[in-house]
This record gives C-alpha cells, sequence and structure tokens, in this order.
C-alpha cells in the first residue's frame, strides 16, 4: 500500500464536503441554500468567486431547478454535484426519478435532517430514507473525514461506464455537517488524478450508429422521450442491473481509494465492528455508529460479546456482506432514525430483517426508532438497547419487536 | 436590433427539416407548424429542450424519435431549467477544452400550461441569471396533451374541460395573462410575439431570438384545432384572424423598446383594417356559446378588452 502525502485540516462535515468538491473537477453545480446544508453553497461560491475552481455554479431559485440543471448538464456531458437536505429534497422528488431514468451521474450531499411539520432543522434520516426506491446509490458517512471521501469516490461510482446513476451522499445534520473534525485531505493533484475526467460510454442510436451518450450536435439523441409499456420495463430492469453491478463497483472504487488514502469503511458497503464473535449486535447508519462504538467497548471490556454493524451503502442493499456478517449473531438490533408511519417497524429493520429471512440461523431481529428530530442518542440510551439483545439471547422470547427509544410516553 | 441573415423560401426549402415527417402530431396541428418553422431559423449546432405536453409526446415514442437535432425532455415544469444547465455545461465544457464545437445555441419548447402556469418560476428563475438561451411558448391557450383544461393562456370565456361553457358559467371566467409582457418586465433583451400565420415574421425573430445574447423569449400564437374546435383545414386563417382582429398583435422588444411588426404596423397605420373580434371567435367551437342571446354580450366585451389591450401596447409603441 502506497499511501500519499496527505494535509490536516480543520473542517465541519459540510466544509469537508465542499472541499472535496472543489478537488474534483466539477464542470457544473447548481444548488440553492438550506439548513444545515448551506455552508456547503456558502463555501463552493467562496471558491468560484476567488477563482479556486474551474466550475460553473448557477444560483437556481429552486430545489427543483437546482436538480434538473444537473440533470440536463450531466446529459450534455458535464461532471455536476448539487446538494440538499429535508425540505429540499423533498422538492426535488419528482427529478430524483427524471435523473436515475436519464442515468445521468450526479452527485449529491444530503445533509439528512427531519421533514416538516412541525418544521426542525436537525437530525433525522426521514428525508432521504423516504426516496430509497428512486434509483440512487446511497451511502451514509459516520463522520467529516468519510464525507470527504465518500464525496470523491462517488464521482467515481456514478460515472462508472457500468453503472452511470446517480449518487447521494448522506452525513447527519449539525452532528457532523456543522462540527469541526481534523480532516485528512488528499492534494489537489493526487484527486484530480482519481476521478480523472468524465468518461462518456458509446451506445445505440435511434440512427444505428453508437454514439456518445450524451447531447452532441455531431450525434443526435433523444433523450427522456415518451416510453410506454413496450419498452419502459425494460429500461427500469436495466437500472436494476446497474444498481446490482453497483455493489461491486463500490467496494473496487473504495478499495482503490484505501490504497491511497490509506482510510477504508470496512468493505465499503458494510463497516463491522467487532463483530467476528459477537453474540448481539446493533445496526445503524450514519453518526450514530461512532457512540455505539464506544459502547460496544465498555461492553466487551466487561466480557460482553457486543458488535456493531454499520450500514455504510444503503442502495443498493449489500443483501449477501449483511447476511454473511451476522452468521453468528444470536440477537440484532436495527437502529431507525426516521419512522416508516403504519408501517411494522422503520425502514433498515425491514430490509435487514427481510433479508435474514433467509439466513440459516435466523437471529431474532428487533428494532429502535429513535433520534427524530435531532433528539440525542446517549450512550445510556444505547446500552438499554444492548441490555435488551442480552435479554433476548438468554430468554430466547421477544417483548417488544418495534419500539420508540428516548421518547416520552 | 435586426438580425444580418436574409432569407429566401428557396432557402428555406432547401433547409433539412430538423423535425422529420411522421411524427404523430393531428391534422392541422398549430405547434407543429410553428416547430418547423422556428427550426427553419437555425444558424448552426443547435441542442433542444421540450416541456412536457403535446409536442414532447407527438415527436418522441420510444424507439422512435421525429428530431434530428440533441433533445432531451425532463418533465413539465423545468424546461428552462434544462436550457440553464445545457447551457452552463456547454460554457465550462468550451472552456476547458472538452466540446467540438465553436458555439451551440440552445433553444427550449413548452406549451401554455409549462409556461404560464407550472413553468413560469424556472423560467423566471433561468431569464433572471441571463443564460444565453431562446425559450419559445407554443400557446395553443390549453393543456392540450391532458384533455384540454384551462390555462393561464385560456382566453376569456374559452370552453375548456374545466371550465366548461356552463349553464351560469360560460367558459373561463378569468382572463388571459399577458404573459409577453412579465417576461418584458424581467429586462430580458429580446421578447417577440408571432403567429405562424406570418411565416416570415415568425422565422425572422427566431432567428433573432437566437442571435441575441442572453435570454430570448419567443411567444408563438399556435392554434390547435382539437382543442379549440375548427376543422383542421382552418389553422393558418384562425391564426391569421388573431391577428388581424387584434386579439394577439406582433410585436417585439428589444432591450425593453417595443415596436410593432409589420401585419399590425399596418392596421395600427388604417385602424378601419381591424377586422371585428367575432370574425376570430365564429369559427371556433370553444366560443361556440357566446353566439347565443344569453351571452352575445360577452363578444361586446371581449372586444373591448381587446381594444384596451391593443392601446396599451401602441401607446408602447409609441403609436398611439
Ligand atoms: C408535475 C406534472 N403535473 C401534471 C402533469 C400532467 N400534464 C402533462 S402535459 C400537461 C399539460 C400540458 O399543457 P401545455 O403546457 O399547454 O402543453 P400542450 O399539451 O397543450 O401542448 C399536464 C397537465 C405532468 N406531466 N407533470
Ligand atoms: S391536440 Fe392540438 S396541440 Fe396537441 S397534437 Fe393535436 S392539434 Fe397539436
Ligand atoms: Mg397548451
Amino acid at each position: 500500500m502506497t499511501v500519499v502525502k496527505q494535509k490536516l485540516l480543520a473542517l465541519s462535515g459540510d466544509e469537508a464536503v465542499a472541499y472535496a468538491v472543489k478537488q474534483s473537477d466539477v464542470d457544473v453545480v447548481a444548488a440553492y441554500p438550506i439548513t444545515p446544508q448551506t455552508i456547503i453553497v456558502e463555501k463552493f461560491s467562496e471558491y468560484v468567486h476567488n477563482g479556486e475552481v474551474d466550475t460553473e455554479f448557477i444560483c437556481v431559485e429552486s430545489e427543483h431547478s437546482a436538480l434538473t440543471a444537473c440533470l440536463a448538464a450531466a446529459a450534455t456531458g458535464a461532471r455536476t454535484f448539487t446538494a440538499s437536505a429535508s425540505a429540499g429534497l423533498a422538492l426535488m422528488h419528482e427529478i430524483l426519478y427524471v435523473t436515475s431514468g436519464c442515468r445521468a451521474p450526479v452527485v449529491m450531499t444530503i445533509v439528512n435532517r427531519a421533514l416538516s411539520a412541525p418544521i426542525n432543522i436537525h437530525c433525522d434520516h426521514a428525508d432521504s430514507m423516504v426516496e430509497r426506491d428512486a434509483s440512487w446509490i446511497q451511502i451514509y458517512v459516520e463522520n467529516s473525514q468519510e464525507a470527504y471521501d465518500s464525496t470523491i469516490q462517488a464521482f467515481k461510482i456514478a460515472e462508472h461506464p457500468d453503472i452511470l446513476l446517480p449518487a447521494m451522499v448522506m452525513l447527519d445534520a449539525f452532528f457532523l455537517s456543522h462540527t469541526l473534525e481534523s480532516v485528512n485531505v488528499l492534494l489537489d493533484a493526487t484527486v484530480r488524478e482519481f476521478v480523472g475526467t468524465r468518461k462518456i460510454p458509446l451506445v445505440r442510436s435511434h440512427e444505428g450508429k453508437l454514439v456518445p451518450f450524451k447531447l452532441d450536435p455531431k450525434n443526435p439523441v433523444t433523450m427522456g422521450p415518451l416510453d410506454l409499456y413496450d419498452y419502459y420495463f425494460e429500461h427500469k430492469k436495466q437500472q436494476e442491473e446497474a444498481m446490482q453491478r453497483a455493489l461491486q463497483t463500490i467496494k473496487q472504487v473504495h478499495d482503490e481509494y484505501g490504497e491511497i488514502s490509506g482510510r477504508r469503511y470496512g468493505n465499503g458497503l458494510i463497516d463491522p465492528y467487532r463483530l467476528e464473535d459477537a453474540d448481539i449486535a446493533a445496526i445503524c447508519v450514519g453518526s450514530t455508529a461512532g457512540t455505539t462504538k464506544v459502547v460496544v467497548d465498555q461492553l466487551r471490556a466487561k466480557g460482553v460479546k457486543a458488535g456493531l454493524l454499520r450500514l455504510r451503502t444503503y442502495r443498493p442493499f449489500p443483501s449477501q456482506d449483511l447476511r454473511e456478517a451476522l452468521e453468528n449473531v444470536k440477537a440484532i438490533a436495527v437502529m431507525d432514525r426516521s419512522n416508516s408511519f403504519g408501517a411494522y417497524g422503520g425502514p433498515i429493520f425491514h430490509e435487514v430483517r427481510h433479508v435474514l429471512y433467509d439466513a440459516p440461523t435466523r437471529p431474532q431481529v428487533v428494532n429502535y426508532i429513535y433520534g427524530l428530530g435531532g433528539r440525542d442518542m446517549p450512550q445510556t440510551l444505547i446500552h438499554e438497547i444492548y441490555k435488551d439483545l442480552q435479554k433476548i439471547v438468554k430468554t430466547k422470547r421477544v417483548e417488544k419487536p418495534v419500539q420508540f427509544i428516548g421518547v416520552r410516553e | 436590433m435586426s438580425s444580418e441573415w436574409k432569407f429566401t423560401t428557396k432557402d428555406l426549402a432547401e433547409k433539412p427539416e430538423l423535425l422529420m415527417p411522421g411524427h404523430r402530431a393531428c391534422a392541422g396541428c398549430g405547434p407543429a407548424v410553428v416547430y418547423r418553422q422556428i427550426l427553419k431559423a437555425t444558424r448552426g449546432p443547435i441542442i433542444a429542450t421540450n416541456a412536457t405536453g403535446c409536442m414532447e409526446v407527438v415527436t418522441t415514442i420510444y424507439p422512435y424519435t421525429a428530431w434530428r437535432i440533441p433533445w432531451i425532455h425532463t418533465a413539465f415544469e423545468n424546461v428552462a431549467a434544462n436550457a440553464a444547465g445545457i447551457e452552463t455545461a456547454l460554457k465550462v465544457m468550451k472552456r476547458k477544452g472538452h466540446l467540438k464545437h465553436d458555439h451551440i445555441d440552445v433553444i427550449a419548447f413548452a406549451g401554455d400550461g409549462g409556461t404560464y402556469d407550472i413553468g413560469l418560476q424556472a423560467l423566471s428563475g433561468a431569464v433572471e441569471r441571463g443564460h444565453d438561451f431562446l425559450y419559445v411558448l407554443y400557446d395553443n391557450e390549453a393543456y392540450m396533451n391532458t384533455g384540454i383544461q384551462r390555462s393561464g393562456g385560456t382566453p376569456h370565456c374559452a370552453s375548456t374541460t374545466t371550465s366548461p361553457a356552463g349553464r351560469v358559467i360560460p367558459g373561463k371566467p378569468e382572463y388571459k395573462k399577458p404573459i409577453a409582457d412579465i417576461m418584458v418586465a424581467h429586462g430580458i433583451p429580446y421578447v417577440a410575439a408571432a403567429s405562424p400565420a406570418y411565416w416570415r415574421d415568425l422565422i425572422t425573430k427566431a432567428r433573432k431570438g437566437l442571435e441575441v445574447k442572453g435570454p430570448a423569449f419567443l411567444h408563438a400564437l399556435a392554434p390547435c384545432p382539437r382543442g379549440w374546435r375548427y376543422d383542421t383545414s382552418k389553422t393558418i386563417e384562425i391564426a391569421r384572424l388573431a391577428v388581424e382582429t387584434c386579439v394577439f398583435p406582433l410585436w417585439e422588444a428589444v432591450d425593453g423598446e417595443h415596436s410593432l411588426s409589420a401585419p399590425s404596423k399596418v392596421i395600427a397605420l388604417k385602424p378601419e383594417r381591424k377586422k371585428p373580434v367575432r370574425e376570430y371567435l365564429k369559427n371556433q367551437g370553444r366560443f361556440r356559446h357566446l353566439f347565443t342571446p344569453e351571452f352575445e354580450h360577452i363578444i361586446d366585451e371581449i372586444e373591448h378588452i381587446v381594444d384596451r389591450r391593443w392601446k396599451l401596447l401602441l401607446k408602447k409603441c409609441g403609436m398611439a
């Protein structure tokens, strides 16, 4: 492994993202401010106005136009980036599907924030969880370092000719976005070389020619046509196939990046912590993993075989990796920082439990909905979860499969 | 501003069609004629983008397309943001040496629904930011693609499926939004109103819109035999009557300075040439209910509104 020269900077999560975008030779950024994402657009505007980047920043009038402009610029051949949160992402909803359907590799940062009403600017994952079916790659990060690293990786994953799907990188509002951390950054030239210039794959046009997949007067293509029951279904299946291929590409890009930077987050899909011989384990995404690791260490010190599986990639969902990693775990607590109202538990719970249905050991899986609207998730509550798991293992009985934690009755 | 470009009918005939025949527009479709005329005005490589609506639907159905130029549709309300993204991408890619062409024009097409109503925000934002593109509003005065529902561009008392000519309410109670005036108020360099009946005027205006640096807005009246309920052979006749009755006068505003275009100037100079609005209304089924004793007074009302808007325009053009 040849770890290259790096610089240590004090950056907030948002600043770390802006810094990564600055280094990634992005052609077009179109974005609209919303707390807690604002620092990203402000920082980036500074870079543009100080001549530090060769990027056009379109200061659009809405998030709907932000994503549209990125999608159209990407269709023209540009590398594009946007960022949003909460209401902004909800306003983009329609265009999320159009972007992936047009196979435009836009990269977007989402600073996870609760959805209105009541209005709340703090962290939960409701905004991005609801977009899980939009055919976007979704990567949730644990800290600002990972936000920086994952943003750079996202360009390479999304633009990979086998993938051509947009990618979202999620970081937790305030816990990460506004908190200063030491972040190791690569040199500009290293990032440039890693992301390269955008490669445009060839496709067969309606004239039967192999042409670059972009809006090009020399080789005209029609994008976003009417597409009814005779072809639409095939096109959607192609998107699913690209998603499945992305499991490999995400790992591969994560490995290549690890070679250079010396930083790895599990295998890029899942990031297990002290899981090998664990009897009980929690599963979560985002910054809560940091606190949970501390709790795991405390339990381990007392001889409790506790572990953690942080899900880094939520789309595509790493079913196989998850099943293998949890092979010998007896009881699992899935922590969801969002709720699916009226459902049987939160979105991550649905998926994890569903995947483990096929596991030969069929462990007990329970769900905790926590931290909505930025409610703190302290060590004490995480200890309670592991205590519940120990009880489940001992009694082989689950009293409450789904519960809210850290909330007034 | 005047375009250097001079063209003969032969030039136009020899210019390849960029929108191929065989698309699925109805017989007599006004928007299809408008598109064809506008595409005769191109000056080089071009990328087009289209809002959702009739023309998006009839020119593409996978795996077929009528487009000979690169074309993209993304949604209904965002065509101006498409244009913004394309224009910006071209600018930066050229700067970085990733573009083979010296210049590529960008043209955005949208119907009245995609412009007066759901697309107004994106349009306002894009022209405020000054992107260099031509926006074409093909105005068939209702949401035709979804079955003739009223829009902000539907004229007073026209019958549509959401403003039907009822026993109590005779069509659309509201008036047509002065969309082109709204665009002039944005301070953009070029705004024009055109009718396919005056094709030379329309083509010239499209060319000016492409040539001008910055945003240009072309408001093209585009009669729709389905939605307006008239015989498919009468599209151009109706497009002409709209101008002759001053229901849809032809003008342009260059850097905010208004001037009348020839067909309307003639009427300004010889007011006796102005035809009564009833001539325009009478061949269209959407106004049929006005030709009844109960609602006939509305025709005078419409005449009155047309006169008032015409006088305001004359004033702006310094011809009052
Ligand atoms: C967000 C959204 N709302 C509604 C629709 C349904 N819709 C499709 S086309 C259309 C009307 C288009 O009207 P207009 O812009 O006037 O174009 P025309 O069909 O008349 O050419 C509507 C309402 C849609 N596609 N997207
Ligand atoms: S409904 Fe009207 S606008 Fe639509 S294709 Fe037919 S004639 Fe053209
Ligand atoms: Mg219409």
